[in-house]
């Protein structure tokens, strides 16, 4: 299945450019740090420690992800991979979501890997769940970080455009909420601000309904809401991949 | 991750001395920097949990005990009380499941010389408790004894001891908790009854993290050593 084969052909390339060594360094300097703060707290010392790990390795999984597939997207390009794989007997589609599937499949084991450090701390059925939603949150980072790559061709866009897009997605609820709260100015340009929040919140992932900490700090989330907020990854994950074969299939390459 | 390297001769001599001059000055900069504590300015005043929300990126469990780690770090005396107290609530309204706030405010804050700044802690204590008494109950419980035994205000330990007693439903608070107000008017000194609430809260599993316990038994040790108790 040359689908597959593209995959496996991404997932190679991560490992020899040392992703396994970065996704360790940032355990290390994870549990150092969860380590060191909780020397200094008096109390809830277990609870800070799992909230750092936890925070810290998801950080690092959405980075390591979209600086990866940012990377080496461009990387192709630039050396003419791509032309030279459009060439071969696939279709558009075939190799997009070849590709796709590889750094998809980089995100799930980064998540994975992540998950099983938070054991010693955290009960394994929230764990779980925890690890599930981050390779989900991963790999649509990883879907993001591949549309901007492709289409804006440029490293350093490509990077920011995605760190945008992520960061405006987890603050996105914050931000509603100042715009929408009681002290909120009741002028007419707070009102046209209050909607064009409501409108740009349209079209973000609501990132800040997974991969809670509270999960596993305070218990696992009801089956319903989980199911919801994974949903609605999986429903952006693929308008992105949408939107990335559109313009993929325009670009005269 | 192996790359082809050029042999350290390959690299003109004026580069490796402002590099190591460079990296000298660095260590000699650094090095003269104050290393003990660090002279703190006052407490800013407190943001708005909404802003604190909108810093945390989604992270509001980590972000709630980060900044009271962030409290502890200033010194108690002319510690400015009402942007404190704006502090934990604004931490507290980010994790209202953390018990860090209410634990300063009752073991740390409260437990101050300053009358009126033991006061406005417990003060928030108890407003805090009202929101979620079969959760918050302890810290309520210990303000009662330092109203009691700091403040030598009885009126207002006995007005805790009753809030404990009529706002707790949960069935996990025990009795000794809910019977609080005999605890207090009985006439028992501050280390015998700090003793039996500790005891109490060990056995009820209230107190489970290493940092809480060897806190609470190093303030039972100062205790015991400022009543010359062997």
């Amino acid at each position: 299945m040359p689908a597959a084969i593209l995959a496996r052909f991404v997932l190679a390339e991560a490992r020899r450019g040392g992703l396994p060594w970065l996704a360790l360094a940032s355990l290390i300097a994870a549990v150092s740090l969860a380590a060191f703060l909780s020397q200094v707290a008096i109390t809830e010392s277990r609870a800070l420690q799992l909230a750092v790990l936890a925070a810290v390795l998801r950080a690092a999984a959405v980075f390591l992800v979209a600086a990866q597939v940012a990377a080496s997207t461009l990387r192709e390009i630039d050396d003419k991979g791509l032309e030279l794989m459009l060439s071969l007997p696939l279709s558009r589609a075939t190799h997009y979501l070849g590709r796709f599937a590889g750094f998809a499949a980089c995100a799930v084991a980064l998540a994975a890997a992540f998950a099983a450090a938070l054991l010693p701390w955290a009960p394994p059925a929230a764990t779980a769940l925890w690890g599930v939603s981050l390779a989900c949150e991963a790999a649509l980072v990883a879907a993001a970080a591949l549309f901007f790559a492709m289409t804006l061709g440029q490293l350093v866009p490509a990077i920011a455009a995605t760190a945008g897009l992520y960061l405006l997605a987890r603050s996105i609820a914050a931000i509603q909420a100042i715009a929408a709260g009681p002290l909120a100015d009741d002028s007419a340009l707070s009102r046209i601000a209050s909607v064009a929040v409501d409108g740009v919140a349209l079209l973000l992932p609501r990132l800040d309904a997974v991969t809670h900490t509270d999960w596993l700090l305070y218990g696992a989330p009801g089956a319903g809401a989980y199911a919801a907020a994974l949903g609605g990854l999986a429903l952006y994950g693929t308008l992105l991949v949408a939107a990335g074969l559109f313009d993929f299939y325009r670009r005269s390459v | 991750m192996t790359r082809d390297e050029r042999p350290v001769a390959a690299v003109p001599r004026w580069v490796l001395v402002l590099l190591g001059m460079a990296l000298g000055a660095q260590v000699a900069l650094q090095g003269t920097r104050h290393s003990g504590p660090a002279e703190r300015e006052s407490l800013p005043p407190a943001p708005s949990a909404e802003a604190l929300s909108l810093a945390a990126f989604g992270e509001r469990a980590l972000l709630s005990r980060l900044a009271m780690l962030y409290l502890q770090a200033f010194d108690l005396r002319g510690l400015d009380y009402d942007r404190l107290i704006a502090w934990l609530g604004a931490t507290l309204e980010l994790d209202p499941r953390s018990e860090y706030p209410l634990f300063a405010a009752a073991r740390l804050y409260a437990e101050v010389p300053d009358p009126e700044r033991s006061r406005a802690a417990l003060e928030f204590v108890h407003e805090r408790f009202l929101a979620d008494p079969d959760r918050r109950w302890p810290w309520l419980a210990h303000a009662a004894l330092v109203a009691k035994h700091r403040l030598k205000d009885l009126a207002l330990a006995r007005r805790y001891a009753q809030a404990i007693d009529r706002h707790t439903r949960a069935g996990n608070v025990p009795l000794w908790a809910r019977q609080m107000e005999i605890f207090i008017l009985e006439d028992m000194g501050e280390l015998e009854a700090a003793k039996i609430m500790l005891g109490g809260l060990l056995e009820s599993g209230e107190i489970d993290d290493p940092a809480e316990a060897a806190f609470l038994k190093q303030r039972l040790d100062a205790l015991e050593d400022a009543r010359g108790v062997k």
